[in-house]
């Protein structure tokens, strides 16, 4: 059994959806995605939590320039790849509620989009990731750019056009590793045991840093999410935020700091400091916006900004808290994004000031929006916890073990006390006060809605009691990937 | 040395059969005779590259002018089957469209298998008289004349460059034949200072001919004058077979002085992506975007010289057949829309997402190819040349070549945008079965070839 299965079904999928009608594509990729969530439970199951990589498939691709479709899961990409899969059906099933013209290309899109990151998740080519990078990025310009808000043209080329240029440049970087690689080949294990000088490593650090800060996206170069976040359609910013910006941080963990390890020693405080400022300046921004989905956006940024910091302090907490973190705030973020799309929908503004008073007449979401909304603050037993409170522990470790003064582990702990503020805000003007006359026009979740809702809350609860067996996976992978990158700075 | 004996005597038994108005008898025959020289083509490809110089070492048919010719041939194919009702409506000779084509394919293909500079030079004009004639054929338009005069004044020009250039080598090296010329440099270790400035001019000639600037002035008004498939067929089969030569002629025979001439050329490369990336960003025609988009693609094909060496023939190859197909679906659906709505501006695509969702979509396939996007034959190309010259430490070149791919996108995506994302007021276009083919054939090629590229990447 190997890792092809996963990668192709989304595609054959996407082909069939893309094909149907109206009314009937929306069921159609429920079903496929499902389909793809029940291969990657048994891929689970028959996955041993040791650092080795399972599953491996390794088919000459290109042969003159030594590149084979070589792809394959281990502890770090399972997360990855259970968070696709269990996002996907999810994200399918909050659409439900809307109706989406040419609706067969709407979700064909989400399943092919599914299959770039599946690839980007596993690939260990160089060339085939950088393939599956960019394969997940047409896709999701086409869902902004065709069914997304006002603005879209404009901004979803903003967005495309900006991460475009961050992959050239990793592209540039792949390519550079390739030709110093000995056997001349894209294979991930080869660039490993390569050492070049510091001064090539600064080079190619920064050409992946770019793409992957861009991606996160990390302070200063975050200026196109919030905006495609506002325009894309409620499916499309859940892709983006949910799934799309763990490519960036994976590639970090798995391309970037392995590949050039004394680059990036150079540079690992300056990283951990843009992390840090992004915690900050977004939860500021969020704290003052007016439109729910930007404040979203925004706590996205503040989130991601603290996933990054934990992994360019590098230690194994650090790193396993980012990995698992990866896995909540996906599930967290998806929850957000539906909470606000149902709020939209029904009351068609996204204006805080003129909400309020909702739990009144809608005691069931006001439940469900509480459960996510605490995870998404990282209250204990809920699943953001754990993994803001290793991250945490990464960024201290590393304050106190390289005497920078505490001061940065200390601002990034302030992540968890602003998004207390604003999230909490957020829940007291919507939720709380006065119902006024829009607001008492809501009518509470049933259906589908309240079923994809349970299902999310029921996620954040169990991960956020129990999230051991998640740890367990990654754990092995994780250390050796920490310790074989330390190992290279010691020598 | 069949394929160039079809290509010359095809054209001959198409004037007769326009002679006796045997019109619709023009195109099959044109078609099956091309793919009769496309079949014995390929039948010359051996798969240790041995073949023999022809005719006293004018000419050598080897593995490189098999696969150039194929992809000439094969494009001028796709070209014509296009053609399908387009000349009739702009001409009353029409077996002389099909015959002027053939002649110039048949300069093409000398040009691809020379192995003297007196055959280079032959093949070059051969191909380059038909262009005049055929850029200038609707003899009542002022601006095909105008194409016309300008392309051919500044092809008299640059032949001037390209000829003086070789009479400087002959001066030094004494003789015309490559083998005796590649033997010259090896063995001198002072080159004759003519023989450097031979190779000057030779290169101001040849980037005259690919449309490379600073010399490419003559390429936007010569493409918008002349018929838009004419421009095609200029754009796509002249350039390919433009550097294929010149990539024969370098590789062949200057490659120990590569010292000499890669600074001449990495600026002109420089200069070239730059003038076509930014100039085509500002263009409201479709048509003069496309004009300058192919003077920024010779940029790009120019780094397989800048870093030449073994791939690079491959780089070539696989850059020009994903681009040629590429601008084919690109052209074609500007005939149709232009048909339509009269204009070829950028508006007149709007709406076309909602009303022909076939045609929309292989436009996408196409100009995301152009753009360079993964999964398309146009990032393969990209991806081999720009490994090309990262293997030869050109990495200040390919940094300026990111920031172009990255320009291109704005322009590229104007026509996707336009198609899908504004309304526009259009009835459904009609497209002739005939292009639908084509269309589909390129479309179905440019993904084959973006996601398995080996199907073609491995025969130089």
């Amino acid at each position: 059994m190997t890792v092809s299965i996963l990668l192709f079904l989304p595609i054959v999928a996407a082909v069939i959806t893309a094909l149907l009608k109206n009314g009937i594509a929306k069921h159609a990729a429920l079903f496929f995605s499902v389909a793809q969530l029940v291969i990657a439970l048994i891929f689970l199951s028959k996955f041993v939590p040791d650092a080795s990589t399972q599953f491996v498939i390794d088919a000459p691709w290109i042969s003159s320039y030594g590149i084979y479709f070589s792809a394959g899961i281990d502890g770090i990409s399972m997360v990855l790849v259970l968070l696709t899969s269990v996002l996907v059906p999810l994200i399918i099933l909050t659409t439900y509620q809307h109706q989406y013209k040419s609706e067969g290309a709407f979700y064909g899109l989400i399943l092919f989009m599914q299959a770039g990151m599946l690839v980007v998740f596993t690939a260990l080519d160089g060339f085939l990731f950088y393939v599956g990078w960019e394969a997940a990025l047409i896709p999701i310009y086409f869902i902004c750019a065709l069914w997304g808000g006002e603005n879209r043209i404009r901004i979803t080329i903003k967005f495309f056009i900006y991460t475009f240029a961050g992959s050239l440049f990793m592209l540039v970087g792949i390519i550079y590793l390739y030709l110093q690689s000995p056997d001349k080949t894209f294979d991930i294990h080869n660039f490993y045991k390569m050492t070049l000088d510091v001064k090539h490593q600064n080079w190619i650090f920064w050409a992946f840093f770019l793409a992957f800060a861009i991606k996160m996206p990390l302070f200063p170069f975050h200026t196109w999410q919030p905006d495609t976040y506002t325009e894309a359609p409620s499916g499309g910013t859940m892709m983006l935020s949910g799934i799309m910006l763990k490519m960036g941080i994976y590639g970090a963990i798995r391309w970037m700091i392995p590949n050039a390890p004394l680059g990036f020693f150079h540079f690992q405080t300056l990283a951990l400091i843009l992390g840090v400022i992004g915690v900050v300046y977004a939860s500021i921004i969020a704290f003052k916006q007016k439109d729910g989905k930007r404040l979203i956006a925004y706590s996205s940024i503040g989130h991601v900004g603290l996933i990054a910091a934990g992994i360019f302090a590098w230690n194994i907490a650090g790193v396993q808290g980012a990995v698992i973190q990866m896995l909540n705030h996906g599930i967290n973020v998806v929850g957000m994004f539906f909470i606000w799309d149902i709020i939209s929908r029904r009351l068609n503004t996204r204006e805080i000031s003129q909400l309020g008073g909702i739990a009144k007449v809608a005691p069931r979401f006001a439940i469900g929006f509480l459960i996510i909304l605490l995870g998404t603050v990282g209250l204990p037993l809920t699943n953001g916890f754990i993994g803001e409170f290793l991250l945490l522990k990464g960024v201290f470790d590393f304050s106190v073990q390289h005497y920078v003064n505490l001061v940065l582990a200390s601002v990034a702990g302030l992540t968890i006390i602003f998004g207390a503020v604003y999230m909490l805000r957020l829940y007291k003007n919507v939720m709380q006060g006065e119902t006024n006359a829009l607001t008492a026009t809501f009518t509470d979740v049933s259906g589908t809605e309240k079923f994809t809702l349970c299902l999310i809350c029921v996620l954040v609860i169990v991960l956020g009691v129990y999230p051991q067996p998640i740890l367990h996976i990654s754990e092995a992978a994780v250390t050796q990937l920490v310790n074989q990158v330390s190992s290279k700075f010691t020598m | 040395m069949n394929t160039i004996i079809i290509i010359s005597v095809l054209p001959i038994v198409l004037l007769y059969l326009g002679l006796y108005k045997a019109q619709k008898a023009l195109l099959p025959v044109t078609v099956i005779g091309l793919l009769a020289a496309l079949g014995f083509a390929i039948c010359q490809w051996t798969s240790k590259d041995t073949a023999q110089p022809l005719y006293t070492g004018m000419l050598l048919f080897n593995n490189f002018s098999v696969v150039f010719s194929s992809v000439t041939i094969i494009s001028t194919i796709l070209i014509l089957l296009l053609s399908k009702g387009y000349f009739e409506r702009i001409s009353r000779h029409t077996a002389e469209y099909y015959a002027i084509i053939l002649f110039s394919l048949a300069g093409i293909i000398v040009m691809v298998s020379f192995n003297n500079l007196v055959m280079l030079f032959i093949g070059i004009e051969i191909m380059s008289v038909s262009l005049y004639i055929l850029a200038g054929i609707k003899k009542s338009d002022f601006a095909s004349n105008e194409a016309a005069l300008k392309y051919f004044l500044m092809g008299a020009f640059s032949t001037g460059f390209l000829l003086f250039g070789m009479a400087l080598l002959y001066g030094s090296s004494g003789s015309f034949n490559m083998d005796a010329i590649r033997e010259y440099v090896i063995n001198h270790p002072h080159i004759d200072p003519m023989f450097y400035t031979g190779i000057a001019l030779l290169i101001v000639g040849l980037c005259f001919k690919v449309g490379a600037a600073p010399f490419h002035f003559w390429t936007p008004d010569v493409y918008e004058g002349a018929p838009t498939l004419i421009t095609a067929f200029m754009s796509t089969v002249v350039k390919t077979a433009g550097f294929a030569a010149f990539l024969r002629l370098f590789s062949a025979c200057f490659q120990p002085l590569s010292d000499f001439w890669t600074p001449i050329l990495l600026v002109i490369t420089i200069i070239t992506l730059f003038i076509g990336n930014i100039t085509a960003l500002y263009q409201q025609s479709f048509k003069r975007m496309l004009a300058f988009s192919s003077i920024s693609h010779a940029g790009y094909l120019l780094f397989a010289i800048v870093s030449l060496g073994a791939a690079s023939g491959n780089s070539v190859f696989v850059y020009a057949t994903a681009y040629s197909i590429a601008s084919i679906i690109a052209f074609g659906g500007l005939i149709l829309v232009q048909q339509q709505s009269g204009s070829d501006n950028f508006e007149s695509f709007n709406g076309l997402g909602k009303k022909n969702p076939f045609l929309a979509l292989v436009l996408t396939v196409a100009m995301l190819s152009l753009a360079g996007i993964p999964l398309t034959a146009g990032f393969i190309g990209k991806f081999f040349m720009f490994s090309g010259a990262v293997s030869r430490y050109h990495i200040g070149l390919v940094i300026i070549a990111v920031i172009n791919a990255i320009i291109s996108i704005f322009y590229y995506f104007r026509v996707i945008i336009a198609m899908y994302f504004r309304d526009g007021e259009r009835a459904e276009l009609t497209v002739p079965v005939y292009y639908k083919v084509v269309f589909a054939v390129s479309a179905l090629a440019t993904i084959l070839i973006g996601v398995y590229p080996d199907l073609i990447a491995r025969f130089i």
